[in-house]
């Protein structure tokens, strides 16, 4: 074990993944030469050279297609989109190629490909270059979608995205690049899509709470804890698919729970959570579940405005307070 | 009618205009010297060709021809459903170019996939039974007619986004190339996906990385009802290959052997040097843009024009004036070809209905039920 950063945690998952199988390659916006935008493949093509660490062109819709055509015929390409923002361009590619190929060609060609970069709200860069995105994606059958909130769930769940045979969305939080944690320097640690992990235990409510959201919860429930309330804290790492069954267990234990989001709260994931308790777990419930989403406006510019968008310690704990009834 | 131009020998920006094989507002007079010169070329190039490839390149025109005329039928039955995008008038396209490739080589097109789905070796049955949505079908039913798949016969499908194919083949190039085989991809499209972004996205990076992708334009002149010259600013798409000096040709597409011989061009310059290579081939389409197109965009005048050079009538007429086929042996053909189709129907009618299960499998690869993981993992 060694205390790493979240980049660093990335960088070490696609570097062991690529030297255990030579189908793997690297593609995208200067992440050769450059290092990377955000620094997380420092280092990769010095040591896998060229033919494998990829710079593109700036051609968001090109270079996702090429990866799913490569991955039809069995090469497992990473490819990086410099920010999700960007993602967009190639939404047709990622949807109605990697998502449907599988189904539409009755079972003969799977798409083994990871699209990952950072995602989610950023720091003062307005509306185009800060908004979460993984409601979109893990909307469509076809596609999985992971959003880790720790290095060592960055490392284990995208080592397993790697090798998964299914096109993956793994969204990176960009304010989140630089957090420190334990990580397992074992090539052989990974962690299987579709686990959530309970970040802390707790007996009176649940904070489900995914990506930024899981460092907020935590200290949402240090908080609570001194006003006698003891919070458990659900992280589904996975949002598609779903490990609703963790979540479900701990409502029904707590009979309270609060979701949280950074995304836009309309059609957004913390809708379906909570639809999913209503239905599998109302009878458990001693209030109405609780969602915190940021709010439902572009991000915007000036300091004072973001920090109103998206939601801090202060309102978990009131949303706590109020499932609660304190 | 067959223009080469590539960046190392001409000037691809040379401003030089390639003839075009049709010319809508053409007098009578004009459209007959089209057809003397087709002709005349096509019998120059009979003599490169050895017998049995000629009359194997015949049959398959045909038998797309019959094929899609059966479909055309059951399609008016409702026997089969949805979109049902005619090739009839386009065969030379996918027949001529897919006899110059191998069967280990890759080919994607688009929605309009039936003829290339046969000349890349899917039986007629198994394209039939897709069409009628059976568990015989090529995609077990699950694609149904803009979707023909078959990853035996590296036929990887047909696509439903105008210009998606385009970056996916894109990518199986790139693919070959990065395992070092010596494989070739051909990408088919029409000419209204060359407005698309995918498409120069596509060429930029095949010539930037040198990918052994050839994209093959079937410029038939209609997006839907929007001629050519309603949707593009220049309407040289050969040319267009300039732009990122890429090879390029212009091929008469109702003559199949200069449709053949491009290709094999094309496919040397893949082969031995990673070369990608953009071929636009003027055709036509003779039949509306799927089975519900009523066709008001132009007339039947023009139409018919464009049938006196159906690319089945000039190469068999090339055939028997060269000596290659008689018409008893030509009645023959048209005789066993008409059984295999209606041996197809039969095929498709007696093909079950993909199983109700079948709607739940293929989403994923390795399928995670929801909320299973836990389970078992304390289990283990
Ligand atoms: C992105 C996209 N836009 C629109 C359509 C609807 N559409 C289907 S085919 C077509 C015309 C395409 O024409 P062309 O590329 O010339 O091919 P052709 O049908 O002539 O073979 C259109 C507009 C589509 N399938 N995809
Ligand atoms: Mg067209």
């Amino acid at each position: 074990m060694a205390v790493i950063t979240m980049r660093e945690a990335l960088n070490q998952a696609i570097r062991e993944e690529m030297l255990r199988d030579p189908d793997v390659f690297l593609m995208g916006e200067e992440v050769a030469e450059y290092q990377g935008a955000y620094k997380v493949t420092k280092g990769l093509l010095e040591q896998l050279g060229p033919k494998r660490v990829i710079d593109t062109p700036i051609t968001e819709l090109g270079f996702a297609g090429l990866g799913v055509g490569a991955a039809m015929v069995g090469l497992r390409p990473i490819i990086e989109f410099m920010t999700f923002n960007f993602s967009i361009l190639a939404t047709d590619q990622i949807i109605n190629s990697a998502a449907k190929m599988l189904y539409m060609s009755g079972g003969q060609f799977n798409i083994p490909i990871v699209f990952r970069g950072p995602g989610g709200s950023a720091f003062q860069v307005s509306s185009q270059h800060s908004q979460a995105l993984e409601s979109w994606f893990a909307y469509f059958p076809g596609l999985k979608v992971v959003m880790p909130s720790t290095p060592a769930d960055a490392k284990g769940l995208l080592k397993t995205s790697i090798r998964d045979d299914d096109p993956v969305i793994f969204i990176e939080q960009e304010r989140m690049y630089g957090n420190k944690g334990e990580v397992s320097e074992d090539p052989e640690f990974t962690i299987p899509l579709g686990l959530a992990d309970i970040k802390r235990e707790g007996a009176d409510a649940t904070i489900v709470a995914r990506s930024l959201m899981v460092p907020l919860a935590l200290k949402a429930a240090e908080e609570l804890e001194k006003q006698g309330v003891s919070c458990e804290v659900i992280d589904p790492r996975t949002i598609r698919p779903l490990d609703i069954d963790t979540i479900l267990e701990s409502v029904k234990k707590t009979n309270r729970v609060v979701v949280a989001e950074e995304s836009h709260p309309f059609c957004g994931v913390a809708a379906e959570i909570s639809l999913e308790i209503m239905e599998r777990a109302f009878d458990y419930l001693d209030a109405p579940v609780k969602r915190v989403s940021g709010v439902d406006v572009p991000m915007p510019y000036a300091k004072n405005l973001e920090e109103l968008a998206i939601p801090g310690v202060d309102q978990l704990v009131a949303a706590v307070r109020e499932v609660s009834y304190m | 009618m067959s223009k080469q131009t590539a960046p190392s020998e001409t000037s691809t920006g040379s401003g030089e205009k390639s003839g075009t094989g049709v010319i809508d507002q053409a007098p009578p007079k004009a459209v007959a010297q089209q057809l003397k010169t087709v002709k005349q070329e096509q019998k120059q190039r009979v003599d490169d060709v050895d017998r049995e490839t000629l009359i194997g390149l015949y049959r398959q025109m045909l038998l797309v021809r019959r094929f899609e005329e059966k479909a055309a039928e059951a399609y008016s039955k409702g026997q089969i459903g949805g979109f049902c995008h005619l090739y009839i008038g386009q065969e030379a396209v996918a027949i001529g170019a897919i006899s110059a490739i191998r069967p280990d080589d890759y080919v994607l097109t688009s929605y309009r996939d039936h003829g290339h789905a046969i000349a890349k070796g899917i039986s007629p049955d198994a394209v039939m039974a897709e069409l009628f949505g059976k568990a015989g079908g090529c995609s077990r039913g699950k694609g149904g007619s803009m979707h023909m798949f078959d990853r035996k016969a590296n036929f990887m499908g047909g696509h439903a986004i105008v210009g998606g194919q385009i970056p996916l083949a894109t990518g199986v190039a790139f693919a070959s190339k990065y395992k070092g085989t010596d494989q070739v991809t051909l990408c088919f499209f029409g000419e209204a996906a060359v407005n698309q972004g995918a498409f120069h996205e596509s060429l930029n990076m095949a010539q930037l990385w040198k990918l052994p992708c050839i994209y093959i334009c079937e410029n038939n002149q209609y997006g839907m009802g929007t001629s050519l010259d309603r949707a593009m600013s220049f309407q040289n798409i050969a040319e267009k290959a300039s732009a990122y000096e890429i090879a390029s040709e212009f091929v008469d597409g109702m003559d199949v052997l200069a449709v053949k011989e491009a290709t094999a061009r094309a496919v040397e310059r893949a082969r031995k040097d990673y070369r990608p290579t953009l071929i636009e081939v003027r055709t036509y389409r003779f039949m509306g843009h799927s089975m519900s197109d009523p066709g008001s965009y132009r007339t039947r005048a023009e139409i018919e024009k464009h049938q006196e050079r159906d690319p089945i009538k000039v190469f068999s007429s090339t055939l028997k004036e060269k000596g290659i086929i008689d018409d008893a042996a030509l009645a023959e053909m048209e005789k066993s070809v008409r059984e295999e189709v209606e041996q197809a129907l039969r095929f498709a009618e007696e093909s079950p209905q993909p199983d109700s299960e079948e709607l739940f499998t293929n989403v994923y690869a390795n399928p995670i039920a929801p909320g299973s993981q836990r389970t078992k993992l304390s289990n283990e």
